[in-house]
């Protein structure tokens, strides 16, 4: 930022437009609080730490191929659990394959995972929790109550039992995931949809003639939105590390494909003798959840000026 | 781990803000219908998610009279209520069937293999607790200090590592390398059995018997599973610690205390910390429950006989039943803890009681 | 004066830093007071909260504080260390909050927190303790003083609860009290006999107070002499009784938009704030 300032003689245009203390529109004044919450967000070099680590994660995903120096599923039997050098850069695993390139392929897999759990949880959570609080009453009492049926369970033990019912492989741990992680963001909307139906503009949109449903859809999950779209990335680390347990329990990805979780599970009896197979993969889940811990905590300090 | 934000979720949750305001019937009755709610949800992932639930019994290889067997135990010729109902009444006469694997009632193995869970639950919730409330209290009130950012760290690392591999790491540099700590397992092999169980706990039996190289042989096992998984409670106790101590530290009364001219250390321990007790005793009852997730992949990766093992095995071996009947049992404890622990949280808060 | 200054303040300066900039709580506060009634006037926000507790170095951690002289009696204030602050601390300066109802330790009992002060400074045991917090508890005029003893904050009125804050801040017998609206929190019913209460233990311990609040006519009531503060600075200081005769605007318009039983007003006036009392005083005007 003051780099940019000493660089740059003149302020550009727009930057001047949405930093001069006299805005002229609501507009304007809205997003120049959104700009002040993009400098102070990169203000915080955890926070951008977190970010470059995801940005490289999504990089890696696109560009998997081009990254890769070998086939991650093609076996080499000659060259089986070689220490990493110039040719395997992480070694090789049991099997031959190179540890680097399985990894790289692997990202795929988690950022599949992350994503996929996101976009089914932050719906599912958001319609039950949107409900409940604005419907209260008996509509509420229920739903709230089956979410205590699933907070019940410790998360992974929960998402076990799916998985195990609906049989391994990387869909059924996505909705295992997604099964066991929408009632916190429920308990976050309807706590949000519990202080936005006393407002006023909800009762006029009432006396309007608006249907529950309507008013549900158009004017209470709008407002949840952002909250909850915070809360998701907050417990993406706590997908990802979900769901690289269910891959090291054997419940993910099924061979040859690679995951991390299950990279670790196969190479835990070489580990003694060649550690990398298991020490590689295992950093790569540290840190892209530490990666969303960082981000989280972030964006949780940027949106909630309280805590500073 | 995945266990412990989503305890923070759930602790949210669990922890009265106002005490006193859903006494005596309502809670029984909330607490009940919980407990027929997760009933339900296993009843539902066990028989009716699976395409085949005798299929999901058995195994795909299974001649036709087991098969047919197997139809009829499950009671699959009835309707869902009828099984249902069959289900709750055999949870609640103990019988949770047979496991297939190990072909001994589940019931008889859970009962076998908790004890060793519960070892080792305790002693990773001491670790954490001797570790996280220091170190939670001393990050609070150094706010910004060096230890702050080793509290923040040790945070960090422990909501971003995955367990098992911090397991599996410790293994290989504590026992392969430094050979400070056993491997796998209980004791070492030539041990076992050596105790006459009371307990289950091994150290603890050992004590009892008075054999102290077989208590210090499972003391050289237990360390390490216990210390990684303490080493996540100590990561979720010392951040809550210091979020409830960083509130308390700005409370009119602790400002009263210091006017009194009450020195630092009377100040947070007397004032303070005094009143953030009852809330860490809920805090760590609720790691307690939250340990029992972290356990299923710490008992795998250092071999250990317990509940999260026996799960484990039933994932492996595709013993359906071994799996909903463990995962049920985990589901009822965590409840159990959730309601002692709220109990005693109206029980000690003076305010409330 | 005949008597020694209790306690010397000048140019007191308190500022906050937060993520959006530097805010100046008190910008230059100079006062002296002996064993005397200092009331210090201002609406919330003028940084009168924050003289008193600046004076006792018990500023929140974000704050920095900044004096020329900050001296109590003999002792310097300002070079202090945290130990001896803690020695001038309840023995020599004590502070009376605002509402007992959160400063009071609500999970320690009554007897408790009034024995640890006093133990504290006078190193007895535990029964001489418990003993004089008896006496001091009939000091402060409650009922019962045995039982209230042994009883928790929350299960005691506001009123008494207020008692028992004056009884444990004067439990080590401080010559300079800090009375931080000591009153506002509570019913107005009661408030008339905690102020009598502190009237009477002033007057027969012989204590010098700084007595902050946003009452006008209770300050000039109560006390000899009065500071007005506007956002940070002392803007007026006055003997009470000649209030009548302050010349800042200020203070001219406090005293103007209070009602009053002999001349009622149809309307009372707002007060008009002029910007420019926010500018810095000149060495001349403090």
């Amino acid at each position: 930022m003051s780099v940019c300032d000493t660089t740059t003689p003149k302020r550009p245009r727009w930057r001047a437009w949405l930093e001069t203390d006299t805005p002229q529109s609501v507009r304007q004044a809205s997003l120049q609080e959104t700009w002040r919450k993009v400098l102070y967000f990169r203000s915080q070099p955890l926070g951008m730490i977190g970010l470059a680590l995801l940005l490289l994660l999504l990089f890696v995903v696109v560009f998997a191929p081009l990254l890769a120096t070998h086939n991650p599923i093609a076996q080499d039997l000659d060259a089986r659990l070689l220490p990493p050098s110039a040719q395997y850069w992480l070694g090789t695993d049991h099997l031959g394959r190179d540890v680097y390139s399985r990894i790289v392929y692997g990202a795929r897999t988690t950022l599949r995972i992350a994503v996929l759990v996101a976009i089914i949880v932050a719906p599912l959570g958001l319609v039950i929790g949107a409900t409940a609080g604005y419907l209260g009453g008996i509509v509420d009492e229920i739903l709230m109550r089956i979410t205590d049926v699933f907070l019940a369970f410790p998360g992974l033990i929960l998402a076990l039992g799916f998985a195990a019912a609906l049989g391994p492989g990387v869909d059924n741990a996505i909705i295992a995931i997604a099964l066991t992680a929408w009632p916190p963001i429920a308990r976050l909307a309807r706590a949000e949809a519990l202080t936005i139906r006393q407002a006023d503009y909800i009762a006029a949109v009432r006396l309007q003639g608006a249907s529950a449903a309507r008013i549900i859809v158009r004017h209470v999950m709008p407002v949840c939105l952002p909250s909850v779209t915070v809360r998701v990335t907050l417990n993406m680390a706590g997908v990802i590390l979900t769901a690289a347990g269910l891959g090291f329990l054997g419940l993910g990805a099924q061979p040859p494909w690679p995951e991390w979780g299950a990279m670790v599970a196969v190479g835990r009896q070489f580990m003694f003798d060649y550690p990398w197979v298991v020490a590689a993969p295992g950093l790569a889940i540290a840190a892209i959840s530490l990666a969303f811990n960082l981000l989280g905590d972030a964006l949780r300090d940027t949106l909630d000026p309280r805590i500073g | 781990m995945a266990p412990i934000t989503r305890m923070a979720a759930f602790g949210r949750g669990a922890i009265p803000t106002s005490a006193g305001l859903r006494v005596g019937l309502g809670r029984v009755v909330s607490v009940l219908f919980t407990l027929l709610g997760l009933l339900a949800l296993t009843f539902f992932i066990g028989r009716l998610l699976p395409a085949d639930p005798v299929l999901a019994v058995t195994g795909p290889e299974v001649t036709k009279a087991t098969y047919d067997r197997v139809y009829l135990e499950l009671g699959l010729d009835r309707s869902v209520w009828q099984q249902f109902l069959g289900y709750i009444g055999g949870v609640l006469q103990g019988d949770l069937g047979r496991s297939t694997t190990t072909g001994q009632p589940v019931m008889q193995d859970l009962m076998r293999a908790f004890p060793a869970t519960l070892e080792l639950s305790l002693a990773a919730a001491i670790v954490g607790s001797a570790v996280g409330i220091p170190l939670g209290i001393a990050a609070a009130v150094n706010r910004g200090s060096w230890i702050d950012h080793i509290a923040r760290i040790i945070g960090l690392a422990g909501y971003s590592i995955p367990i098992f591999w911090m397991g599996l790491m410790g293994l290989f540099l504590f026992y392969a390398k430094l050979h400070w700590v056993g491997p796998s397992g209980r004791v070492d092999i030539f041990y076992e059995g050596m105790v006459p169980p009371v307990t289950g706990m091994m150290m603890v039996d050992a004590a009892i018997a008075g054999d102290w190289t077989v208590f210090r042989s499972a003391f050289a096992h237990l360390i390490l599973p216990a210390s990684v998984l303490g080493y996540y409670s100590t990561a979720y106790i010392s951040r809550m610690t210091r979020s409830f101590m960083l509130e308390q530290m700005t409370q009119e009364y602790v400002i009263a205390a210091r006017a009194k001219g009450l020195s630092r250390s009377a100040v947070i321990w007397r004032h303070a910390f005094k009143n953030i007790r009852v809330q860490l005793l809920t805090v760590v009852a609720l790691v307690f429950g939250g340990l029992l997730d972290g356990t299923v992949l710490i008992e795998t990766v250092f071999g250990w006989p317990g509940v999260g093992q026996y799960l484990t095995r039933g994932l492996q071996f595709n013993d359906i039943n071994v799996v909903m009947s463990t995962v049920l049992m985990i589901g009822v404890l965590f409840l159990t803890i959730n309601v002692v622990s709220d109990w005693l949280y109206r029980r000690l808060d003076p305010r409330t009681r | 004066m005949s008597e020694p200054r209790l306690l010397q303040l000048q140019d007191l300066r308190v500022s906050f830093h937060s993520r959006d900039g530097v805010v100046d709580a008190v910008r230059g506060v100079s006062f002296s007071l002996g064993r005397e009634k200092l009331g210090i006037v201002g609406e919330s926000g003028s940084g009168k909260s924050m003289t008193g507790r600046a004076l006792m170095r018990l500023l929140p951690s974000t704050a920095t504080m900044h004096a020329k002289t900050m001296r109590f009696g003999e002792i310097d204030l300002l070079a202090a260390s945290e130990r001896q602050m803690c020695q001038v601390r309840g023995r020599h300066i004590a502070m009376i909050m605002q509402d007992p109802k959160y400063s009071l330790n609500p999970v320690v009992t009554v007897g408790k927190q009034i024995t640890e002060t006093y133990r504290r400074h006078r190193r007895t045991g535990g029964r001489a303790a418990r003993d004089y917090a008896i006496e001091m508890l009939d000091a402060v005029k409650i009922r019962d003083p045995a039982r209230v003893f042994h009883q928790y904050p929350h299960e005691i009125s506001g009123g008494m609860g207020q008692r028992v804050m004056i009884a444990m801040m004067l439990a080590a017998e401080p010559s300079l009290l800090i009375a931080d609206e000591p009153t506002s929190a509570l019913d107005v019913t009661v408030r008339f006999e905690i102020l009598q209460l502190l009237d009477e233990l002033i007057q027969s311990r012989h204590l010098g107070v700084l007595f902050i609040s946003h009452d006008l006519n209770l300050v000039r009531r109560y006390c000899d002499r009065v500071l007005i503060m506007y956002a940070g600075q002392v803007v007026e200081e006055i003997e009470a009784d000649r209030l009548n005769e302050a010349t800042h605007p200020y203070t001219r318009g406090l005293l103007d938009s209070m009602p009053r039983i002999h001349r009622p007003r149809h309307r009372l006036p707002v007060l008009q704030r002029d910007p420019a009392w926010r500018e810095p005083l000149t060495a001349d005007e403090r």
